[in-house]
């Protein structure tokens, strides 16, 4: 991996908690990502269409939410390339009203383990609503 | 419907070549709210060691699904009781703008958890080199499959 990490594994211990971030989703950041993503399913912008499907209304891409979770990743350790392993369990949807406001992804993350080869394994916890709606969500992260 | 294990062990065909534009990084990056500049800006990736933009973490997502064996009539899936179950993405190293990826689906596990199908398929992602790059692992479920 050719990656420059911002945080160095020697300042790093199990249990550091990466300082927590909200992020905002409204409709527009759905249409906006599946354009960008190809997903053109309507259950993610259509709430006519959600609602005849049984969902409350309409809900974000669960790839959209992985990616805020990502984002969470990348922003602490600057680099995206230091990214090596990231994968989730999607446990819940993540409602977004049409309104000007929609709703929050809350993301917060600790440092589970120290790896080989000046890597961390990064736990995430990710909300929307008060309800996780990812599980089991994590990363291996190289540092420098 | 219950999924035909007969696609367990399956294999694809690769995909045709999918090129890593800086526009449909740009692109995927503001569609994600991500303002980080090696996204962005080559010579910041540069000045990272990149030889050009880097992809965020789940940009594969747009090349590498729907996988063939999902669109397979013969599996048996109602795909309007699809939800995204899992979503993992294994790094050899990280995609840049530049790279021209291929992609081969394996299906590895189907499996009844409950009402529910679920079907795991492994996404392989070479570059021009025929070198791994990333391995996709997607789970799929199938609301009420195996009721």
């Amino acid at each position: 991996m050719t990656a420059t990490a911002t945080i160095n594994y020697d300042d790093v211990e199990v249990g550091h908690e990466i300082p927590a971030a909200d992020y905002p989703v409204r409709r527009i950041n759905l249409v906006m990502y599946a354009g960008a993503s190809g997903d053109f399913n309507p259950i993610h912008w259509n709430e006519r269409f959600a609602k005849t499907v049984g969902l409350p209304d309409v809900i974000a891409h669960g790839m959209f939410t992985m990616a805020q979770g990502g984002r969470f990743i990348t922003d602490w350790v600057g680099d995206p390339g230091a990214v090596v392993d990231y994968g989730v369990r999607f446990s819940s949807m993540v409602v977004v009203p049409d309104d000007d406001k929609g709703t929050l992804i809350q993301v917060s993350g600790t440092v589970e383990k120290k790896l080989e080869h000046r890597r961390v394994l990064v736990a995430l916890t990710v909300r929307s609503g008060g309800t996780r709606v990812l599980s089991r969500a994590q990363a291996v992260v190289q540092l420098a | 419907m219950v999924l035909n294990r007969d696609f367990v062990g399956r294999t694809y065909a690769p995909s045709a070549p999918y090129e890593v534009s800086r526009v449909k990084i740009k692109e995927f990056a503001a569609a994600i709210g991500d303002n980080n500049p090696l996204y962005r800006d080559v010579e910041a990736a540069r000045a990272a060691g990149h030889p050009d933009v880097v992809a965020p973490p789940t940009f594969p997502i747009v090349f590498c699904l729907p996988s063939d064996a999902l669109l397979d009539p013969e599996l048996g899936l109602n795909y309007a009781m699809v939800v995204h179950g899992e979503q993992r993405f294994e790094y050899q190293r990280p995609i840049v703008a530049g790279d021209a990826l291929v992609s081969t689906s394996t299906v590895t596990t189907i499996r009844t958890a409950g009402t529910n199908e679920l079907i795991t398929i492994r996404i392989d992602v070479t570059d021009a080199d025929g070198k791994l790059v990333c391995t996709a692992y997607n789970t799929i479920i199938e609301r009420g499959g195996a009721a």
